[in-house]
């Protein structure tokens, strides 16, 4: 290709910004060293572009494909990829990548710390002392003890390791389910989610949200769960049934929830406002700036290996 | 043994009252009205005293019990016992040690996690309906920081176990070194705070611990930094560490204890970066329950005259 003397060949691929108005890439900056990039399916570039990288939620659909013909790359910036049409992918052999182990640590560590907070009432007893009541009232209610718990995971892959690490060191016994039964790992593995509940004092849910595990945690699992039973999810809030669950908690027919997701955020069911048993946080298990370092170099390094014809770091898999 | 007459100091727990009344003569010194009413009707016949965190037994107390043979503390805290009396006039001490570590460990990673993650101050975000109108802000990473512990015995080795599962690096202060960690030891305490961002207070309260956190070990953790306390409210300069909170020159703080319990310093009512809670770090069912049954083993012990289970003095 004739270059002018004075022009520098640019040999950075080309990468699509694929983005909902309110989302920006964080260090969007640090790409361009690497990749050229536009955020326009319009623009004339969409026909050529073989990578895109996908902001946070922003739905990657069969009408977004059809404006990406030559698109054979998704490159996602969260470890759930409910928002991609992944069958329609699959289907024009469009590889997909997520955020691999970039912000399994962080999610690990907010699963434990609402564990912990439900558990020993640690919010709750915050707010006990913020409204002056501990000389009035003296004695609080006593809490629950996180030892000796049976966890039962939903979703053995990163994030749900990194949780049932860090609770063994609290004494207690985890348990799992997964799509299948991973042959490398000790805890006992339960074919589902039932089964699980029956043999758990506590169910962490952190697994994908695809069409079957839609709803997975639904009034029999609760049920089988119990009135000592608590429930964290850390992964996507339709994989709770939003509304049985606030009827058990509502009820006291379950003993507690710390919920960082939700079926229709940022709404929040309002009966659970009333509730000392549950604790609630606005979806934000992997917000911190060490998470958006992480997720950047997962980035560039899936992108790289892409257009390298290497093997990419993060292929999507589903546990 | 219903002929035994033992005092319990304070409403500590409803199953252990029930125990010590259905085995003992319970007498219970918060129904009298007056000290010296009390001392009137029981000072002869009271052989035990059940004491907790709130009223032990003091010099004052002891004194005035001169059928006094044992001391069985429901705690592991002995802060409010006069050890050396109970020495001198041949007392019996005993506290529940190892069945409660595991709770206030617990309490101490709790209060570090919701520290600095922000938990409690999120769900406030989220029931006050602000969600709606904009998210969160960036919190800082659990995993990986560097964690400091004051007294490496039962309670501080627990925290540190826990903290390694999060990829902490562990290092400590106390009154001497422990070979057989792998922990990095600071022989004092200024420069533990310099080197860690979670400075965690676990050691017992004595005359030297006494306000061991002070103006200027405040200042070494600094502004980043985030001070836990699980041990004892005394071991902290608390007007030091309001001020020091107030001012921004400490990152944050998770309390379970206080200097004048149930007092809290109200300004810390409206900060963000701490979390408080009223001195529950063996407060679960079980856990409760264990401790009962520790003190009334170790009085049955006593008067059958077996070995005591759990003996301090």
């Amino acid at each position: 290709m004739a270059t002018k003397d004075n022009e520098v060949e640019d040999h950075r691929p080309l990468v699509l910004i694929h983005h909902l108005p309110s989302f920006k890439l964080p260090l969007q900056d640090r790409l361009i060293t690497h990749f050229r990039l536009f955020d326009s399916l319009a623009s004339p570039e969409a026909s050529s572009v073989r990578a895109l990288i996908c902001v946070g939620p922003t739905p990657v659909t069969a009408d977004t494909l059809d404006h990406l013909p030559s698109l054979r790359l998704v490159v996602g910036s969260s470890a759930g990829l409910d928002h991609v049409d992944l069958a329609e992918c699959r289907r024009r052999g469009i590889a997909v990548t997520n955020s691999g182990d970039a912000n399994s640590e962080n999610v690990a560590d907010y699963a434990v710390a609402l564990l912990l907070d439900v558990l020993r009432r640690v919010s709750a007893a915050d707010r006990f002392v913020r409204s002056g009541l501990w000389p009035q009232m003296g004695e609080y209610p006593l809490g629950c003890k996180l030892g000796g718990k049976r966890i039962g995971i939903v979703g053995l892959g990163s994030i749900g390791s990194e949780v049932a690490k860090r609770l063994v060191a609290f004494g207690c016994t985890v348990a799992y389910n997964s799509r299948n039964k991973k042959p490398s790992v000790l805890y006992p593995y339960y074919a589902n989610v039932h089964d699980l509940a029956v043999n758990s004092d506590v169910l962490i849910v952190c697994c994908a949200l695809t069409n079957e595990t839609h709803h997975i945690i639904n009034k029999d699992v609760l049920t089988a769960l119990g009135r000592e039973g608590f429930i964290i999810n850390v992964g996507r809030g339709a994989l709770v049934d939003e509304k049985e669950l606030v009827q058990f908690l509502v009820q006291g027919e379950i003993g507690g929830a710390g919920l960082d997701v939700f079926e229709n955020e940022p709404n929040v069911p309002k009966e659970l406002f009333a509730l000392d048993n549950v604790v609630l946080s606005p979806h934000l298990a992997i917000s911190t700036p060490e998470s958006f370092e992480a997720l950047n170099e997962v980035i560039i390094a899936n992108l790289k290996a892409f257009f390298l014809s290497k093997p990419l770091l993060s292929p999507f898999q589903q546990e | 043994m219903d002929s035994i007459t033992v005092l319990m100091t304070s409403p500590m727990s409803d199953y252990l009252e029930t125990q010590l009344r259905d085995r003992f003569n319970l007498v219970k010194l918060w129904t009298y009205s007056s000290k010296t009413d009390f001392f009137k009707h029981n000072s002869h016949s009271i052989r035990a005293v059940v004491g907790n965190t709130k009223i032990g037994a003091d010099a004052e107390l002891i004194d005035s019990l001169p059928e006094l043979e044992i001391v069985s503390s429901y705690s592991v805290g002995l802060d409010k016992i006069d050890l050396r009396k109970c020495q001198e006039k041949g007392i019996r001490v005993t506290n529940t040690p190892d069945v409660l570590t595991d709770d206030v460990a617990d309490v101490a990673m709790g209060l570090m996690l919701a520290v600095t993650r922000r938990v409690c101050e999120c769900d406030r975000f989220v029931r006050r309906g602000l969600w709606p109108k904009g998210n969160f802000r960036l919190t800082n990473k659990f995993s990986g920081m560097q964690v400091g512990i004051v007294g490496l015995d039962r309670i501080g080795s627990a925290i540190a176990k826990r903290a390694e599962a999060f990829g902490c690096p562990i290092s400590y202060y106390s009154r001497s070194e422990k070979p057989e960690t792998n922990y990095k030891y600071f022989s004092n305490i200024i420069d533990l705070a310099v080197n860690c961002q979670i400075l965690v207070v676990a050691c017992a309260l004595t005359k030297e611990t006494h306000h061991i956190i002070n103006r200027e070990v405040i200042d070494a953790l600094g502004p980043e930094g985030i001070l836990i306390n699980i041990g004892r409210g005394s071991h902290i300069d608390e007007p030091e560490l309001v001020s020091a909170l107030l001012e921004g020159r400490l990152g944050g703080a998770g309390l379970d204890v206080f200097e004048n319990e149930p007092e809290v310093p109200e300004q810390l009512f409206g900060l963000e970066n701490v979390v408080l809670m009223p001195h529950v770090g063996s407060d679960t069912v079980e856990t409760a329950d264990a401790m009962a049954d520790l003190v009334i083993k170790n009085l049955e012990a006593h008067f059958l005259k077996k070995p005591l289970l759990t003996p301090v003095v």
